[in-house]
Parts: C-alpha cells; sequence; structure tokens
C-alpha cells in the first residue's frame, strides 16, 4: 500500500485501489459510535411493543430515581417543540397523513414507535432504566394486510383519518399523449395475461447501526450522524424542530452503508438534538441491531396487479398496472413517492404503445416503508420482466427472443418512452449478445431439455433479466413536476492549494462507494496533477456547504460532473495566470500533462508553479482575483438510463424446493467508467442485494403486528456460503447528457437480479405447471408452489 | 466490579469491570481499540471478530472478565511495524470493500482461516465466512482477497 501505483495514461478508466481502504483496513475508523466528547450524555429509547394503542398513561418516576439518569423524556414533554417529522414528497394535493411526533404522545401505530427517552451518564445505565418506565397501553385492533386495508371498511391505521388510503396516483399515456388507450389495447389485444406479484417487505439491513451525536455546547450545534443526507438532515431538522438553520452543523463520518435506509430524517436525531438543547450536554443514541429491525424504515411491501396485451407474433400492445404500495404507519422521509419513481420503469427497455400506472399509497400499523436500494425501479423491473416471461410461455417463444422483439433498437435512440422519459442511448442488443455468450445460454437450454426430458428431481431453470433504470436523481424540473420538495442538483467546489495540492470538495457525501477515489481520478486528469495530490472533503456542512448528499444512484452523473466542471473553471483560471507569465495570448496556449504551453513553442509553465505564482500574488494580471478555485453546481437536463442483461442458471430440487444459482451471468452498461474496480464492486453487491430479495429474505409480522423477523437470526441476510461467484462483464454505450457519458452504477445490479432469479426458479418447475412462487423462493416456497400446481390450488 | 489483566495489540492493561462487560465493549470503551465494532446483538454478522490467543472469536460473545490473562489482537494491531498483514494487503488490493464497517471483523475471521486451512477451497473460504455478514460487496471480492492472500504466503489456490 506504501508502494506508489504506477502511473496510468489517463486516471479516468484505471482500476485504481481505493484511497479510503487505508483507514478502513486498519481499525483507524470514525464511525459516529467511535466518537465521544466530554460530559457525554447516552440515550436509550422505550418503544412500543405493541401495533396499535392509545397510550393510557408512562410514568417515568422510577426510571428518572435510577443511578445516573439525568432526565427522561415524554412525548408531552417535548411537546410542539418535536413538530412532526418530515414527508417531503406529497404526491397529491388531496394526500392523507397522519401527524408523526418522534416521541409517541397519545397513540402508538406501530409496535417499535418510540414512547419515551432516557438520558443518563453512562448507555447502561440509560438502557437499564429504560426498563423502569411503565407505561400503559389501552390496545386498538390492528390492521397489517395490505390487500385488506385498501378496502372499505377496513380497520384503520389512524382512525383520525377515516381511510388507510393516503393518496392515489395515476399516470395514464393516453391521457398523457404519450401513447394510446391501454384499455382498447387489452379488449383488442390477441393474448392478456393477468397476474399479481407481491413485493415482500424487506429490511435494508445496513451493517452500521444508526448512531447519533449532538453537541449543543456551541454557538452552533453540530450533530454527527449516520446519515446518507447531511444537507438534506440539516434543512429538515431546522424545519422541525424550529432551529435556525444557520445554527446546525451536520457532519456524517465513516457511514457504514445506507442502501436508501439512511435517507431519512430520524425520530432518533430529533430526540437526540432536543435532549441536547435542553440539558446543555452532548447526547448520544446508537441503537442496537434488534432496534434497526423495527425502527429503521423498511423498504418494498407492494402488490402489483397486471395485466399485458400483445399480438399472437408477440409483440406488446398494452401494459396496464395497478399497485399496492405499504406505507406502514408513517409517511418518512420520501415514503409516498418510492413507488411513483417506478411508474416510469414498468415500461422499461421495450416500446409499449399503451400504458397505465394507477398507484394507492396505504397505511397499515407497520413500521414505515421508504427508500431502499432502487426505491420503485426494482419493483417495476421484476413486474415487467416477469411478464415477459410468463408472455413468452403463453406464446412459446424464446423469451430472449420475445424481449428483442419488442425492445428499442439501438438505432431507434434518443427514444421517448410510452411513460414519457427520453432515453438518450443504449444497445441491449449488444449487452445482450456478449451476456448469452458468456452464460453458453444454447448449451444450457440443451441441458434444461434433456433433465426435463428425464424427469430429473433436480431441474435446471433460466432466467433473464433485460432490465434499464433511470439513474441521477434528479433534474430539478422534473422533480418539480412530480410535487418533490427539493431540486436534484450537485455542488462541487475544487481548489488549487499554493503548494499544487489539490482539494475537493463534494455535496455528494459517501458511504462506502468510493467517492474519494472516483473524484481524485476525475479532477486529476482534468487537472493535469497526480492522483495522490488530490483530497476530496465530504460529509460535512461546515465543509461542503452546499450538497444533494447521495442516492438514486446520482452521485458521479451529477457529483462527479460538477467536480469535473469546477476543475475546468479552474484550469480556465490558471489559463489566465500562465498567459501572463509567459507573455501570451491565453488563447494560444495549450494545456497537457499539467502545463500551459505556448503553441508551436517550447515554452510553458506548469499548473503547480502557477498555484505558487498565484498564491504569491506578486504579479498577477490587471484585476485577476488572486484565487485558483472554482465552484460549480449541476442540475442534469436528463437522466442517464443504464441497462443490461442478466442470465441465471439455478437448480431446484423438486423433492425439497431447495434453490441453488449454478451460474450467474450479468453485461451491464453503465457507459464510461471511471474506475472499473468500484463499478464492478458495485455490481456484485448489488446483485446480491437482488438475490437476497429472491431468494431469502422477508420481514414478517405476526397478526399482533410484530416483527417475528426481528434480528438477523430471523431475518437472512445472506453470507457468502449462500452464494456463488458471478460472471460480470460491461459494454459501454456512454451517456450522452453528461460530458463523461457516465450513468451510475449503485443500484443497478439489485434492479436486475431479483426478476432474474425468480424467473429462473420459474422457469425450472413450469414442467410441474408451476407459474410462479413467492418471494422470497425458500424451499417452503417453492415445495408449496410444486403442491399447488399439482392440486390445482392457487398459484 | 472485577479486576482483569488483558494484554490487548502487545499491551499490557489492568482494569476494574463490571462482571457484564462484554470483551468488545471493553475493547471500544475501556481500551479505545474503537476500531473493533458492533453490528448486531445476536452474535449474527461478526463485525465484532477479534482474536483471543490467536483464535478468531466474536468479541461480543466473550464476556470482559473472561479475557483475564489472556491475550486480544484486534484490526488495530494486526499490522506490524507499519507493514500491513497480508491479508489487510489483500483486501486492499482486491477492492475487497465498500463501506468498511464489517471489514475489520471480515479480515480477523480470514487471518484465522488461512491460519487453519492455508490453501482453501473457494467453497471452504466461503464457508469459513459464513459467520461474518457483509451487505456492501458481495462477497466475490473478499473471496478473491483471501486467495490471493493465500496464493501470496505460497499456497497454490
Amino acid at each position: 500500500m506504501t508502494a506508489v501505483e504506477e502511473r496510468p495514461a489517463a486516471e479516468i478508466g484505471h482500476p485504481r485501489r481505493r484511497k479510503e481502504d487505508k483507514r478502513l483496513i486498519t481499525g483507524r475508523t470514525r464511525w459516529t459510535d467511535n466518537l465521544t466528547l466530554p460530559g457525554l450524555l447516552h440515550l436509550a429509547m422505550v418503544r412500543s411493543p405493541i401495533a396499535h394503542a392509545r397510550v393510557t398513561s408512562v410514568n417515568v418516576d422510577d426510571a428518572k430515581q435510577a443511578p445516573g439518569v439525568m432526565a427522561v423524556l415524554t412525548g408531552s414533554d417535548l411537546g410542539e417543540e418535536q413538530g412532526s417529522l418530515p414527508n417531503a414528497w406529497p404526491i397529491s394535493d388531496d394526500q392523507k397523513a397522519p401527524p408523526h411526533p418522534s416521541i409517541a404522545t397519545d397513540r402508538v401505530a406501530f409496535a417499535g414507535e418510540i414512547v419515551a427517552a432516557v438520558v443518563a451518564r453512562s448507555a447502561a445505565e440509560a438502557r437499564d432504566a429504560a426498563e423502569l418506565v411503565d407505561v400503559e397501553y389501552d390496545e386498538l385492533p390492528v390492521v397489517l394486510d395490505l390487500e385488506s386495508a385498501s378496502q372499505e371498511g377496513a380497520t384503520l391505521a389512524h382512525p383520525d383519518l377515516g381511510t388507510n388510503v393516503s393518496a392515489t396516483w395515476v399516470f395514464d399515456s393516453a391521457e398523457a399523449g404519450t401513447g394510446s388507450n391501454v384499455d382498447d389495447a387489452i379488449r383488442d389485444a390477441e393474448v392478456t395475461i393477468e397476474r399479481t406479484y407481491r413485493q415482500q417487505r424487506l429490511v435494508p439491513a445496513y451493517m452500521e447501526p444508526r448512531s447519533v451525536m449532538v453537541d449543543p455546547t456551541h454557538e452552533q450545534i453540530t450533530m454527527w450522524s449516520t446519515t446518507q443526507i447531511p444537507h438534506i438532515l440539516k434543512l429538515m431538522l431546522a424545519l422541525t424542530t424550529g432551529t435556525s438553520e444557520s445554527k446546525l452543523r451536520v457532519i456524517a463520518p465513516d457511514v457504514g452503508g445506507g442502501f436508501g435506509g439512511k435517507l431519512q430524517v430520524t425520530p432518533e436525531e430529533v430526540i437526540t438534538l432536543l435532549a441536547a438543547k435542553r440539558l446543555g450536554r452532548p447526547c448520544k443514541y446508537t441503537e442496537t441491531r434488534s432496534e434497526t429491525m423495527v425502527s429503521g424504515h423498511h423498504g418494498r411491501d407492494q402488490i402489483q396487479r397486471l395485466t399485458l396485451a400483445a399480438n399472437r407474433d408477440g409483440s406488446v400492445t398494452g401494459f396496464k398496472v395497478d399497485l399496492l404500495a405499504d406505507m406502514g404507519a408513517y409517511l418518512g422521509l420520501v415514503t409516498s413517492g418510492v413507488p411513483i419513481l417506478g411508474a416510469f420503469m414498468f415500461n422499461a427497455i421495450y416500446k409499449f404503445p399503451s400504458y397505465r400506472f394507477t398507484c394507492t399509497n396505504v397505511f397499515t400499523n407497520k413500521t414505515w416503508t421508504d427508500a431502499y436500494r432502487g426505491a420503485g425501479r426494482p419493483e417495476a423491473t421484476f413486474a415487467v420482466e416477469r411478464m415477459m416471461d410468463e408472455l413468452a410461455t403463453e406464446l412459446d417463444m424464446d423469451p430472449l427472443e420475445l424481449r428483442e422483439k419488442n425492445w428499442i433498437k439501438h438505432e431507434e435512440f434518443p427514444f421517448t418512452t410510452v411513460a414519457g422519459l427520453e432515453y438518450d442511448s443504449g444497445n441491449y442488443e449488444a449487452a445482450t449478445a456478449k451476456a448469452k455468450e458468456l452464460f453458453g445460454y444454447d448449451d444450457l437450454r440443451r441441458e434444461q431439455a434433456e433433465r426435463r426430458g428425464s424427469d430429473d428431481p433436480v431441474q435446471l431453470g433460466i432466467g433473464i433479466s433485460t432490465y434499464t433504470e433511470m439513474c441521477g436523481l434528479a433534474p430539478s424540473r422534473v422533480l418539480g413536476s412530480l410535487a418533490y420538495g427539493a431540486g436534484g442538483w450537485e455542488h462541487a467546489s475544487v481548489r488549487m492549494l499554493a503548494s499544487g495540492k489539490v482539494e475537493v470538495v463534494t455535496g455528494s457525501s459517501a458511504h462506502g462507494q468510493g467517492h474519494e477515489t472516483a473524484w481524485s481520478q476525475i479532477v486529476a486528469d482534468r487537472l493535469g496533477v497526480p492522483f495522490e495530490d488530490v483530497e476530496v472533503l465530504h460529509g460535512d456542512t461546515h465543509i461542503a456547504h452546499k450538497g444533494m448528499d447521495t442516492y438514486g444512484s446520482r452521485s458521479v452523473t451529477i457529483g462527479g460532473i460538477a467536480a469535473l466542471r469546477a476543475a475546468d473553471k479552474v484550469v480556465e483560471k490558471a489559463r489566465a495566470v500562465a498567459a501572463h507569465m509567459l507573455e501570451a495570448n491565453p488563447d494560444d496556449l495549450d494545456f497537457a500533462g499539467r502545463q500551459f504551453t505556448v503553441k508551436g513553442t517550447d515554452k510553458s509553465v506548469a499548473i503547480a508553479d502557477i498555484a505558487l505564482a498565484t498564491f504569491a500574488a506578486h504579479d498577477l494580471p490587471d484585476g485577476f482575483e488572486p484565487s485558483l478555485d472554482a465552484e460549480a453546481t449541476v442540475d442534469p437536463d436528463n437522466f442517464s438510463f443504464p441497462h443490461g442483461t442478466h442470465l441465471c442458471a439455478v437448480e431446484v430440487d423438486t423433492e425439497t424446493g431447495g434453490v441453488k444459482i449454478r451460474k450467474y451471468v450479468c453485461v451491464d452498461d453503465v457507459g464510461a467508467v471511471i474506475n472499473p474496480l468500484i463499478v464492478d464492486g458495485q455490481i456484485h453487491g448489488g446483485v446480491v442485494q437482488g438475490i437476497a430479495q429472491a431468494l431469502y429474505e422477508e420481514a414478517i409480522h405476526d397478526d399482533a403486528g410484530t416483527l417475528v423477523t426481528g434480528s438477523l437470526v430471523d431475518y437472512l441476510v445472506p453470507s457468502a456460503a449462500d452464494l456463488p461467484s458471478f460472471d460480470t462483464d460491461r459494454t459501454e454505450t456512454p451517456s450522452l447528457t453528461n460530458p463523461l457519458g457516465v450513468k451510475g452504477v449503485g443500484e443497478a445490479g439489485t434492479i436486475a437480479s431479483t426478476p432474474a432469479v425468480v424467473n429462473a426458479v420459474v422457469d425450472a418447475l413450469r414442467p410441474k405447471g408451476v407459474r410462479d412462487v413467492a418471494m422470497p423462493c425458500s424451499p417452503f416456497h417453492v415445495w408449496q408452489a410444486i403442491q399447488d400446481a399439482s392440486t390445482g390450488g392457487p398459484s | 466490579m472485577t479486576r482483569i489483566e488483558v494484554n490487548v495489540d502487545g499491551v499490557a492493561y489492568s482494569d476494574e469491570v463490571e462482571p457484564r462487560m462484554l470483551l468488545v465493549q471493553y475493547l471500544r470503551e475501556v481500551v479505545g481499540k474503537t476500531g473493533t465494532v458492533v453490528g448486531c446483538d445476536t452474535s449474527n454478522c461478526g463485525a465484532c471478530t477479534v482474536h483471543l490467543d490467536g483464535r478468531s472469536v466474536k468479541s461480543c460473545s466473550v464476556l470482559a472478565v473472561q479475557a483475564d490473562g489472556h491475550e486480544v489482537t484486534t484490526i488495530e494491531g494486526l499490522a506490524s511495524n507499519g507493514e500491513l498483514h497480508p491479508v489487510q494487503q489483500a483486501f486492499h488490493d482486491t477492492h475487497a470493500l465498500q463501506c468498511g464497517f464489517c471489514t475489520p471483523g471480515m479480515i480477523m475471521q480470514s487471518v484465522d482461516l488461512l491460519a487453519e486451512n492455508p490453501n482453501p477451497s473457494e467453497t471452504e473460504i466461503r464457508e469459513g465466512l459464513e459467520g461474518n455478514l457483509c451487505r456492501c460487496t458481495g462477497y466475490q471480492n473478499i473471496v478473491r482477497a483471501v486467495q490471493k492472500a493465500a496464493s501470496d504466503a505460497g499456497g497454490v489456490s
């Protein structure tokens, strides 16, 4: 690690080992829970074990007398100061939402909701005292099942709302002018496929539990938090608690994974902030994993009713999507908008002539849902890719041929989809051809036929997913048209220091993605300085004063481009100084390899020397500001659209229901690649999270609303032993919407892999008459599907 | 309170601890070895893995008093004389970490795995790391890192 790597001709595209690694592999890390301050107090939360109840009394007398306890806070103690936790994405003018206090006042609506907070001198004392808080509950009926919750007369998650329906949102291609009427298409179709799929509830399960520390002892209050969104959090804390925005500083130090799960303004952050303000002492709260499971927001949880209309030749004529989306008990930061992100992706890579998407957001008495890796897009991709396989089966066509018949041809880009997005580029033919070859598609189909012929108890299934997604959230105008509460720009600044070293400040705060390495590569190339000379700063609202943070595969396509633009502005500033130093016209200078050279001569000056001359400022052009700093704010014109073809072969033991992934090939087109090591890593991890949904994970509540998969014992985050190695490859079709041609890669694997695996499982069981297996495709669900098919039961 | 004598990363410590204190709490809160982290409360995730007398243990499942008279090695004591341990180096070289939260435990377990089996197959590596969860990498590059460390040390792998 001490050895300097060989210097490549260009940093962009080079598999740089990451800068971030050294502190992480030696344990010299700054996780929030590692931090401490003099006089630090610790919080423990008292949580409701009951999913729906009136809180009739909260007796804190014994807890207050316990050793080390400094305060016990209840909802009524915090009163109006705690405000209501924010929902930044009201999807309709008449969206219904209950008030969402950080500490419940008179009613709890899910098991795990906070009813009191204990502040003590040690974490152990706080937890001991939390056991002494005596809460009396008057239980209310619970509504847990999404389907029944959506119906008239259902038990109400929030009786005061008078309904469980939060909002309904519709996109219709006939009304939008992007296509024809889907009802006509279904009426006139030669073939229709109707299916209902369940997107089970998932837990993001980032490895670092959430933690927050607040220091109120300065003029400005500082919060350290395990958050993906220090900038958004700062603004939302100000709006929620009435604290002046300019009196808050939020720092996201090392953050141990997020996957959307740390894209939230949490009750725990608000409570710790208010406790610190009241007591005038630094306060910290770190959750246990059991608390993460019930109180960190969950993901997915939708029911999809789907109708695909097609002609017998395989050309799809329309797709109708009716979605029920489980909000859980409350609307978090973007809870209500997550299904809407999927609305633009159900048509995927295909030229469907008609499309209607209707989404009904529904409350239940469960942990609230919100963004989880892919956020709306994995659900949409699953639906369409499963349906294409079902249609192929119905028409007895090869599922890849069916897809090719319907997808947008390479020469047809740019292409405006039936959902109204303009796809700038893509080459589905190239990615699919490469994947087929790597996979050995034809050989595996032959083997499958043999096993079917011999009635082998272990059947082979082949699953396909030709996905696309929208990345780079998001053009601010689009967000405005969807009633999202903020823009989608990103900010960066680049500073050339006197010594020639470079500081890059980015508003996109990383939590494992490798921004420090990738941004260094981008800026090193633009400025011609060594990779090692670039330092990337982020995750502190004092240092990176503007930003929109990290989610939605947005970082490189927006934040990376902001860094590039700022670097280019530095070069232009340096050009003026170089021209002055070389007594030449700025237009006569070439900039390459860290040197400005007068065209046609050997007169040159290095950018590092310009940095020093600018710092000294002894002899600069008249009127030139002595600074080689520049900033840029980038608001994208369009999304970017990665795509790819994932092929999965599974072996399914029809006697035990066991599923084993035999081969998994992914060919992804994420546009130009800054660092192939990082891109491959994102794909690996993303694919596994999608496989986890397909085969292993589900958050299950019992009839009383208690999460029974409430620890990592029951909630099956897969281990190394559960997984194979993958064959990854790429095609490279540059995005036309940004100067680097990059597309974003953070969510691609997750979006692609779930339908590839489930399609494979179902494909293996087709000879048994199975046409669906409920996720996760556990041995039990597989076995159940086989039994149902043989007895004519539900499928 | 009970007095314990523990050698942590080559330094002898003598401390009074509550009998209920976990080894991981002792390391983090008393000794200041915050490189070792807590990821769960059911001993599933392995993020807290350290070596006790040279063998890997989940330090959330060991009481501090059980470490009395023993030697503990944490991720912070693995490098020597400024040189990374070959497994640390391999994790860096093969991009076997992203957020890095599981990494200390994953590295400590990998070191133990290789001590026991210097030339493991891919299956043996995957099974040997079964008690350590990672949510970022999909494990593929972690497996590669262990393979690389094995082959760098002279195994065939």
